[in-house]
């Protein structure tokens, strides 16, 4: 059961990074190869907020601390999301995918690798705001950190979910993922909510990241590893489909738990890709993937 | 815009001309010490990164699909070859086993290429991009389980036997193989494949066939140079074989420009001089490298030479009736 | 024995009947209209006959071949071909490879002959080249030959898709709404292009086709459908005050 809740904590951050893929495809048919990086970099405006909060003798409670890293983080992280998305994406809305996807793979390469010429390439931890405590509950031993990646993962996700449902933004996303050049004529802005998108999805990769980061390490390099891993969680789950994110996001957690607790690590890629493989050969949209109709000749 | 062509005769032989000479050249100049050790490794580097771009450009470029594993390919050429002449054959026997060996490294490559060539039957575009990545890493994920070839750790033990002048032989080899292929009636299969499958198989396209013949033959030049490879560098791990490797084929097939030889060749030579170029800026290489990437797809999506070949590499019947049709 | 035939052909789009009873038979030589209103599913015949979609029921020969489960491809080679409602030409391809490509089951080499230029893949190419040159010519498409298909006009790119149809050496001869998008002058020269290749190179044609002139013109016999059912079959004047015929297009109510 331990390894249940480590799965579960692993699996929220996979899902809110999904999120952040799937938003995008749904409304750009793009993947937005930069993202894992968008997280990365995600998890370093966390150090350093909450290094700079904790450090200046301000004494502010570290739940305060905590909120306003992860505050920050998300506006720091939408921000550049943005800016990306004007700068570099927006201009290649009209020329062939593949370029899009290549100047997203190069986007990604270029934070990678700016974090790691400018701040270097070793691993930091972000700054404790989260008392290391463990409780004991029927036998399990849950940590501080535990209850607070799976509370804020379940709330935030709720909010999006909530937001893409309910709202008219929300809405007009979806109209886009459907539609694209029907939508403006109908007075919506796109780039505007196309923007929006983007925002929201890094938001979540920031809180995925600020999550990350109070359990685990962090490093220049993590945006491809865990980024990689919650692409495929979101392909897995139905690119495009935001509950499908979600969904994907644990299964991966779940997996990779779970076999690495009975397998030698090595076999975890392993057993990853080649799940992937078998789904997708059976089930190309993934679980909550609508099936794309036969092309109409 | 038709440039006035060359008498007929004379152009018969220069071609030829001109690629023995540089053949002759490449020989040379490193016996001759012209070409230094450092060169010679540029030059080598780029002849491989022209074979990985020049055979990726025929699934990614002419046919239109999105294969983003191509550095699975290269590394069971790599790994084949490796343990051919490492384990198999005797030592001194290297230079003169050395073409058979990259040959079957090829093969074994190509078998892997026909594996990847069957769900592009039913997938396209981003799903068959996912596959082909999901391919790559379990390439590499397999070869880091298997002691035997030295795992994590990689294996080791090649002679040098990759030089200018084998290099230079595979990469015209390459060129010339595929440019055949390309204006043949296959590849032309290719082509409208890429244009509109449906009406591809309504016209007569035995699309599956024209798909399994991209992919194999791609593949096998990747295990080509994945040979090549193993053999100047003389270590190989599985971590040179991830996605990003694969992702700089990716770049420098789109830099070069898409459904081009001429494009590849371009794009393979100016991405791999560039990143040398840039070395002595260490780690911000990688920065300023994929930034000029994003810059150029931004301001030329289509590549340099996107779509459009040379005059040299179109067949002479294809030219002269171009010609008299329009001339 | 007939050409062509279908035998209670159902077609189902998940819980949609697309197609309901199809019975056909069609004489070698004949040239028969397919019309009804929009999405009674004449292009669904044509993409069922084609093997674009496999019939969830019945059957389709060509003379005595079963073609249902046949890949497009070997059916094309049995001797089918289409043209489209909305072309489908290889629009970044020059007209002369829209053609060579057509020819691509009927090349007498094989990959390993392409990746090496032999004398015997020089020799087909050439035979290729003067067979879809030719081909152009009748249909007075020369002067495009390397011009990208998608250059062409409007008009000239249906005769191109007609031709790249012809080129893979049809029996059958499928076009879909080949008038569409015409002027008068365009579609008189049209009725006679039809008539011209039917006899010249021996096919058997069906058409869609929603314009009246040109089905009564040149059909010997009309099949109208209407919401997947064939609700008649029959000369043109029959066709013409077919009541059931007159009720599909104009509403109930109408005489």
């Amino acid at each position: 059961m331990q390894q249940v809740l480590n799965a579960l904590q692993l699996g929220s951050v996979y899902a809110l990074i999904a999120l952040g893929y799937t938003m995008v495809y749904g409304i750009l048919r793009m993947i937005n190869f930069a993202h894992g990086d968008i997280f990365m970099v995600s998890t370093y405006v966390g150090f350093f907020a909450a290094s700079f909060l904790l450090g200046r003798s301000l004494h502010l409670p570290n739940a305060v601390v905590f909120v306003l890293t992860l505050l920050v983080a998300m506006a720091g992280t939408s921000l550049l999301a943005v800016f990306i998305e004007r700068v570099a994406y927006k201009p290649l809305r009209n020329a062939p995918r593949i370029s899009a996807v290549i100047t997203a793979l190069g986007v990604g390469l270029v934070l990678e690798n700016l974090t790691l010429a400018t701040i270097g390439p070793e691993p930091r931890i972000l700054p404790q705001v989260i008392p290391r405590i463990n409780l004991s509950l029927g036998g399990v031993s849950v940590s501080a950190i535990q209850i607070v990646i799976l509370a804020i993962s379940a709330v935030v996700m709720f909010v999006l979910d909530t937001i893409v449902r309910k709202t008219m933004t929300g809405t007009a996303m979806r109209a886009i993922s459907f539609d694209k050049s029907v939508v403006p004529l109908m007075g919506v802005p796109i780039d505007r909510i196309i923007s929006i998108t983007f925002a929201l999805g890094s938001s979540m990769a920031a809180v995925g990241g600020i999550l990350y980061g109070i359990a685990y390490m962090i490093d220049p390099y993590m945006g491809i590893r865990i980024g990689w891993w919650a692409f495929i969680s979101a392909v897995v789950g139905g690119i495009g489909n935001i509950r499908g994110a979600m969904v994907g996001g644990y299964i991966l957690g779940f997996v990779e738990i779970f076999v690495a607790a009975f397998l030698p690590s090595t076999y975890r890629d392993l057993i990853v890709f080649a799940l992937l493989l078998v789904l997708l050969v059976f089930k190309p949209t993934g679980i909550l993937g609508v099936p794309v109709v036969q092309q109409k000749v | 815009m038709k440039k006035r062509g060359m008498p007929p005769l004379a152009k018969r032989w220069l071609t030829p001309a001109l690629l023995v000479a540089g053949l002759a050249l490449s020989i040379l100049l490193p016996q001759l010490g012209v070409l230094n050790l450092y060169l010679q490794q540029v030059i080598i580097y780029v002849g491989i990164n022209i074979i990985l771009t020049i055979s990726l450009n025929l699934v990614n470029g002419y046919m239109g699909e999105f294969s983003v594993g191509h550095a699975g390919f290269m590394a069971i050429g790599a790994y084949v070859s490796s343990l051919l002449t490492v384990l198999l054959f005797p030592k001194v026997w290297g230079p003169f086993v050395f073409p058979l060996v990259l040959v079957l490294g090829g093969l074994a490559a190509a078998l892997a290429g026909l594996l990847v060539a069957l769900p592009s039957f039913k997938t396209r575009g981003d799903y068959l991009a996912i596959v082909t990545l999901a391919f790559n890493m379990i390439i590499k994920s397999v070869l880091e389980n298997i002691d035997a070839i030295g795992g994590p750790r990689g294996f080791m033990g090649m002679s040098k036997l990759t030089n200018v002048a084998s290099v230079y032989i595979w990469v015209l080899i390459t060129i010339v193989v595929l440019r055949n292929f390309v204006f043949s009636n296959f590849g032309r299969g290719v082509l409208s494949v890429r244009e509109d499958e449906v009406a591809a198989e309504l016209v007569s396209v035995n699309t599956r066939q024209t798909k399994i013949l991209a992919f194999v033959i791609s593949s096998f030049f990747a295990g080509v140079a994945g040979g090549l490879f193993a053999h100047v560098l003389q270590f190989i791990n599985p971590k040179s074989f991830t996605i990003l490797k694969s992702t700089d084929v990716l770049v420098m097939v789109y830099l070069g420009g898409v459904g081009s030889i001429t494009g590849s060749i371009l794009g393979a030579s100016i991405y791999t001089v560039l990143l040398e170029l840039l070395r002595p800026l260490g780690v911000w290489r990688w920065v300023v490298g994929p930034l000029m990437l994003v810059v150029l797809m931004i301001t030329r999506p289509r590549g340099i030479f996107g779509l459009r070949e040379s005059r040299w590499l179109s067949p002479p019947e294809e030219v002269e009736a171009d010609a008299a049709a329009t001339g | 024995m007939p050409l062509l035939q279908a035998k209670g052909v159902n077609h189902y789009f998940g819980g949609l009947k697309a197609v309901s009873d199809l019975n056909l038979a069609l004489e070698p030589g004949e040239l028969m209209g397919i019309i009804g209103p929009n999405g009674a599913g004449k292009t669904t015949v044509f993409n069922l006959i084609t093997g674009v979609y496999r019939p969830t029921q019945g059957q389709v020969l060509l003379q005595d071949q079963n073609l249902v489960g046949l890949r497009p491809h070997q059916i094309i080679e049995r001797g089918v071909a289409r043209t489209f409602q909305n072309i489908r030409l290889f629009k970044d391809l020059s007209v002369l490879d829209n053609v060579r490509i057509a020819c691509y089951s009927q090349v007498r080499y094989g990959p390993l002959a392409s990746l090496l230029h032999t004398a015997r893949f020089r020799q087909e190419e050439q035979r290729i080249r003067a067979d879809s040159v030719r081909l152009l010519g009748i249909f007075h498409l020369e002067g495009y030959a390397s011009v990208p298909a998608r250059n062409l006009p409007y008009g000239e790119q249906r005769r191109l898709e007609i031709a790249r149809a012809l080129a893979t050496r049809p029996t059958l001869l499928l076009l879909d709404e080949p008038a569409a998008g015409m002027n008068p002058g365009e579609i008189k020269r049209l009725m006679e292009l039809i008539q011209w290749i039917r006899s010249e190179f021996k096919l058997t044609i069906i058409l869609i086709e929603h314009q009246m002139r040109v089905v009564m013109g040149i059909c010997e016999r009309i099949l109208v459908l209407d919401f997947g059912e064939t609700i008649a079959e029959g000369k043109p004047k029959e066709i013409q005050n077919h009541p059931r015929v007159l009720e599909a297009y104009l509403g109930k109510g109408v005489a």
